[in-house]
Order: structure tokens, then C-alpha cells, then sequence
């Protein structure tokens, strides 16, 4: 490979095409540990070849398309706004797995996510949310009678 | 004529007041949630399922008619006054209608985007209305091996043939078929790539692999490179009226935006771009004033938006008549619909006349309201735009986590949904499609029971599926607009449909 042509190979494009043969063979090998009786036509592996083939042919084109540099031009990133919004969730994840209950865990997902934008008012942010987690919660718990996670301040409503 | 007769018995369904009063619902939260940047048809679809739970099917299919609607009138606002189309079917409306909200002619955009949208809908509803009996007829007489090469072909041409990149379009699909086939096999009760978690037996959530994509995926891209842009609202100023002369102007391009939306929408082909960037250039090309194209044409509005209505009215045909979603907006349909285990197809214009028809009439009272509210209205729809963006992203995530805890009481369901709003970030960050994941997800399972059905009937001889003339047909259809796209590079200027 002459230089130039290495300069325009775009890692990131390999990394998906790797990802995603990765995926043809996590497919291909949860298919071959089923266990089948006989059936007529064609089983429930069928199908699971098929994906598991097209996604090895793309990951093919994708590393293709790679090598080619064909890849659109990317911005630089936030990484901070970025770990702040999945951060978020895996807080409101945690409260709702803990038993901390809706509204709580709303109030920490609405906080975080608008940190990431830009806010710099934690506190009325956290305030907000709260207001918003209760106001939702009443309107589809209460009287669209949805079930929502309960924690010690869902109770007391 | 028989559709008169079912067109007649669908508005009797759809005038009782508690149903008039789920299509006002419906419109008011569709144009409410469509309005705001960043929320596109689909999404507000899917955000709003969840209030769609407890009621019964006749009326929350209602409500959904109202959704759709007021989704695709709330986009154009958006579109017009912030010039971010949330769906690149909107695209071709931003180009003009921004400009012309720039140049304080705000009021005429919006009103031929509303007038144009409202012609558009009921000219292609009528149209639903005539052409769906016959397609029922023929839908009545495939076979599964029809229905197969059918999937096949929406399969492509959703992802393949009107796409950027055909690579990264099927790439996408694939992702979809692979989620699609999590979960138990209805069959032979197997359970395929579980990994012994007990939530995925019952398969991948639709409504949380579109929330995971559209909402975080959308909110992890805007926040991530919200330094290289700021989003500038115009106001509406002046006359929100059309003079004589934008009448003028208007009424044309709203026919010819329906002669290209309508048919194109109701292909199993899938994609609003099309039809509105034929129109775009249509006009374009015929307008007596071609100078103005670029700083705010009204024809650059009124074409478009009308061809967007009239395909999204057209995708219709396909996901009623033969159970087919072409956009991702029609797949969240089709998970309203699987919600209450009702089939769209040419069963259920038979068995169920009341809901289908009562639906389509809805469509037609739902474009009347929307008509209605949304040009006195429009001051208050525009100040929901003015919601400060931290705390509008704030609020998605919450009624995204809200609709996915409530559709599905379990912690592992918020872990997928995060998962699917990274994938939808890096789909988003490297230029992959959205909308053949969705469609994927939900036509895949029905495509292999279909399949196997069809196999299973020939006795596992593969050559069966191509021994109907339909299937075959279908199939060598299916072959050149796979191959096209790589012959002819010219078609990759158009995106696919997206959200």
C-alpha cells in the first residue's frame, strides 16, 4: 500500500466493519447451539444464517468502503455533554433498580441532560424535574393508570 | 360503489363524539410534540404510544390518525421557522420556507405549508380510500411466498435503492433484521440470542428501539456538537394571510405535489424525499419567477410540503392493504396497530371494516381540524418552539424513559433503551439510516414466518418461492433495485427516508 492511499484509510470505519462481523459470528454461533427436532421446510436457523451472511458480506463493504476513505467528515465532539446525557440514565437506571422510585430519578435524568446543553443551574434544574416527574407521574400513573416505578415519595402520593 | 358505502359507514364511526374527541386529542398532541425541533413524525409517534394504552383499539387508532397529521403540519413549522427540518422530507420546505421567514413573510409560508398539507391530505386520504379495496382484491390472492418477495423488495428499495449509500443502508437493515430476531421462535418455541436474559425472550420493544434511536440518538448528536451550531428562531411577522397573488402562485404546486407524493408514497417503496425534491425542482423549473428560487419562493413551499402530506398519506395504502411499513413512521404505526394484536392486511378490512374504514374517515376530520386549529393557532404552537433547548432535551429523555418504563415495567428495557440511543448517535455520526433498523426490526420476524410458511408448504423446496408468477415478478424487481443504485450513482443524491 503506497502512503497516500494508507493516509485516507479511516480507522473508525474498519472498527465498524469489525463490529460487525463480530455480530455475524455472535449470530451464527447462538444458531448453531439450537437445538432442533425434525421440522418440515425450514427451521428457526434459517433465517439467523441469512442475517448472520448479510452482516458478514457488509462488514466486507463497510471495510470497503473504509479503505476507500469513504466515510463522511466528522466534527470534533463534546465528550463531556456526551458522558453527562449516559450518565443521566445510568443514574435514573440505578435509582429505578434501587427502588428510589420515578419522580427522583426523572429530577436526576432532566438535571443532567440540560447540563449537557449548556445549563449551569444544577439545583433549579434538579427542581424542575422534580416538578415535571410529579406532574407526569400523576397524569399517567393516576389517571391514565400506566405503572410506573414506586419508590418512598411515589407512596406518600 | 362500494367505497362510497364503506367510506360512509367509516364516518359514522368516526363523528361519535368520543371519537371526534380522540382525533382532537390526537391532533393537538401531534402538532404539539411535531413542533418541536428535533421530533420528527415517527418520534412523536413512538413517544406517544404509551397514551395510547389503555384505550380501547377503535379509539386510540384514531387517536394515531391525529398524531400522524399533526406530526407532519408540526414538522413544517419547525422546518419554516428554524430552518432544522426534523425529517429530510422537510428539507426542501426549510429551503424556501426559512428564507421566506427571514425575509418576514413567515405568515404566507406557514399558511400555504398549512393549506398546501391539508389539500395534500384529504386528496391522497380520498385516494387511500379508492385505491386500498383494490389492493385488498389482489393482496387477497398472494400466496406467503408473495408476501416474502414482497419484504424482499420493501426491504431494498427502504434501504438500498433510495438511500446515500446502498452499503450503509442495508448495513442498517440488517441491524434491524438481527434485533428483529431476538427472542422466542413462534414455531418451534426456541429461544435465539437471549444469553438467558428473561426480558429479551419476548423480543426487541419497536416502540424502545425507535425512542432509543430517534430521541437519545437525536439528543447525544445535537448535544455533542451543539458548539458548531446555534439554532436562530425567526419570529412570525407580519400578515400570517396569502395575498391573491400567493394564492395564485400556491395552487397549482399543491396539485402537482400530490400527482408526485401520493403515487410515489404508495409504492412499497418508502421515502418522502423523493416526491419532494421532484416537486422542489418541478417548480423550480416552471415557476414565472425563478429568481426568487433560493430566497424564499412560496412555489419551494407549497410543492414540497404538499408532495410530504400526500406520500405520507400514500404510505398508508401499503401498511393497511398488505401490512407493509415503508417509513419508519408507517413501522410505528404498524406497532400501534400489533399493540391491540390487530394485523393491518386484507384480513382486516374484512374483519374488522369498523376500525379500518372509521380510521381512514378519521384521517379526513383530522385534516379538517388540523386546518382548522392550526392557522389561528399557529402563535401558540410557535412559542412552544421558543422552549429553551436544555430544557426541551431535558424533557424528551424524561418522557422517553417514561414511555419505555410504562410500556414494559423492567430496568433491563431503560439498559436497551441507552444501548439504542448510542447506536443511534454513531448511526447519526457516521451517516447511516435510521428508518431501515425500525422497519427491519418489525418486517423481519414477519418475513421468516412468512418464508417458513411458504417452505413449509412446498416441503422445503427452495424453488417454490419463485414459482408463482407474483413472487417471481416481485423478486426480479427486488434484483434490479438492488443492483441499480450500484450502476447508477445519480440516484445516491437522495437520502433515505429518515426521521
Amino acid at each position: 500500500m503506497t502512503p497516500s492511499a494508507r493516509h485516507r484509510v479511516d480507522p473508525a470505519g474498519l472498527a465498524i466493519a469489525a463490529i460487525l462481523l463480530a455480530l455475524a459470528l455472535l449470530v451464527f454461533w447462538d444458531t448453531s447451539r439450537l437445538e432442533l427436532n425434525a421440522v418440515y421446510g425450514v427451521g428457526p436457523r434459517a433465517m439467523p444464517y441469512l442475517v448472520a451472511g448479510g452482516l458478514a458480506v457488509l462488514a466486507l463493504g463497510n471495510a470497503v468502503l473504509a479503505f476507500q476513505g469513504a466515510l463522511p467528515a466528522r466534527e470534533s465532539i463534546d465528550f463531556t455533554a456526551l458522558l453527562l446525557i449516559l450518565g443521566g440514565l445510568a443514574a435514573l437506571i440505578a435509582l429505578i433498580g434501587l427502588g428510589g422510585g420515578f419522580i427522583p430519578a426523572t429530577a436526576v435524568l432532566f438535571a443532567a441532560v440540560a447540563t449537557a446543553f449548556g445549563r449551569r443551574a444544577i439545583l433549579t434544574d434538579l427542581l424542575i424535574g422534580l416538578g415535571l416527574g410529579l406532574a407526569t407521574y400523576l397524569l399517567f400513573a393516576k389517571l391514565l393508570a400506566l405503572t410506573l416505578p414506586v419508590g418512598p415519595l411515589e407512596r406518600l402520593l | 360503489m362500494d367505497t362510497f358505502a364503506s367510506l360512509a359507514q367509516g364516518l359514522a364511526v368516526a363523528v361519535q363524539p368520543m371519537n371526534l374527541m380522540f382525533a382532537l386529542v390526537g391532533v393537538l398532541l401531534g402538532t404539539a410534540v411535531g413542533v418541536l425541533p428535533g421530533i420528527g413524525p415517527a418520534l412523536t409517534v413512538a413517544l406517544l404510544l404509551p397514551i395510547t394504552f389503555k384505550l380501547d383499539p377503535a379509539g386510540s387508532i384514531i387517536m394515531f390518525a391525529g398524531i400522524y397529521y399533526g406530526g407532519m403540519y408540526g414538522g413544517s413549522t419547525t422546518a419554516i421557522l428554524i430552518n432544522t427540518p426534523g425529517e429530510s422530507a422537510s428539507l426542501a420546505t426549510a429551503l424556501e420556507g426559512n428564507k421566506m421567514a427571514k425575509a418576514g413573510r413567515g405568515g404566507p409560508a406557514l399558511a400555504t405549508a398549512a393549506i398546501g398539507s391539508f389539500v395534500a391530505g384529504t386528496l391522497a386520504t380520498l385516494g387511500i380510500a379508492f385505491l386500498a379495496p383494490y389492493l385488498v382484491e389482489i393482496a387477497i390472492a398472494f400466496g406467503p411466498e408473495d408476501y416474502f418477495a414482497l419484504m424482499c423488495l420493501a426491504f431494498v428499495t427502504v434501504s438500498a435503492t433510495f438511500g446515500a449509500s446502498p452499503v450503509r443502508g442495508l448495513t442498517s437493515l440488517f441491524l434491524g433484521l438481527l434485533l428483529g430476531l431476538v427472542g422466542i421462535d413462534l414455531l418451534t418455541g426456541q429461544a435465539r440470542l437471549t444469553f438467558g436474559v428473561p426480558e429479551l425472550v419476548d423480543g426487541v420493544e419497536v416502540t424502545t428501539l425507535a425512542v432509543g434511536l430517534f430521541a437519545i440518538g437525536e439528543a447525544l448528536y445535537v448535544a455533542t456538537r451543539r458548539h458548531h451550531h446555534e439554532e436562530v428562531l425567526e419570529p412570525v411577522r407580519g400578515s400570517l394571510w396569502m395575498t391573491r397573488e400567493d394564492w395564485s402562485r400556491s395552487w397549482k404546486p399543491w396539485l402537482r405535489g400530490v400527482a408526485f407524493g401520493f403515487p410515489i408514497g404508495a409504492l412499497p417503496a418508502g421515502g418522502a424525499e423523493i416526491p419532494t425534491f421532484l416537486s422542489y425542482s418541478t417548480e423550480k423549473r416552471l415557476t414565472k419567477y425563478p429568481e426568487q428560487f433560493g430566497h424564499g419562493a412560496i412555489e419551494g413551499v407549497a410543492g414540497p410540503e404538499a408532495a410530504n402530506n400526500a406520500s405520507a398519506a400514500g404510505t398508508l395504502v401499503p401498511l393497511l392493504t398488505l401490512g407493509l411499513p415503508t417509513s419508519a413512521t408507517a413501522a410505528m404505526m404498524l406497532a400501534g396497530f400489533q399493540q391491540y394484536g390487530l394485523n393491518p392486511g386484507p384480513l382486516l378490512f374484512a374483519e374488522k371494516p369498523d376500525l379500518v374504514w372509521g380510521l381512514i374517515a378519521s384521517l379526513f376530520i383530522a385534516n379538517v381540524m388540523l386546518l382548522v386549529l392550526n392557522l389561528p393557532l399557529v402563535g401558540l404552537w410557535v412559542r412552544l418552539l421558543a422552549i429553551p433547548q436544555p430544557w426541551l432535551y431535558a424533557g424528551i429523555l424524561v418522557f422517553a424513559a417514561m414511555g419505555t418504563i410504562a410500556a414494559n415495567p423492567s430496568v433491563v428495557e431503560l439498559v436497551m433503551l441507552g444501548v439504542f440511543g448510542v447506536l443511534g448517535y454513531l448511526m447519526r455520526r457516521f451517516d447511516y439510516p435510521i428508518a431501515p433498523v425500525v422497519v427491519g426490526l418489525i418486517l423481519g420476524p414477519v418475513a421468516e414466518s412468512q418464508l417458513r410458511r411458504a417452505l413449509q408448504i412446498s416441503l422445503g423446496d427452495p424453488w417454490a418461492l419463485v414459482q408463482s408468477p407474483i413472487a417471481a415478478t416481485l423478486f426480479a424487481i427486488t434484483a434490479v433495485a438492488l443492483v441499480a443504485p450500484f450502476v447508477m450513482q445519480g440516484l445516491g443524491r437522495f437520502r433515505a427516508d429518515e426521521d
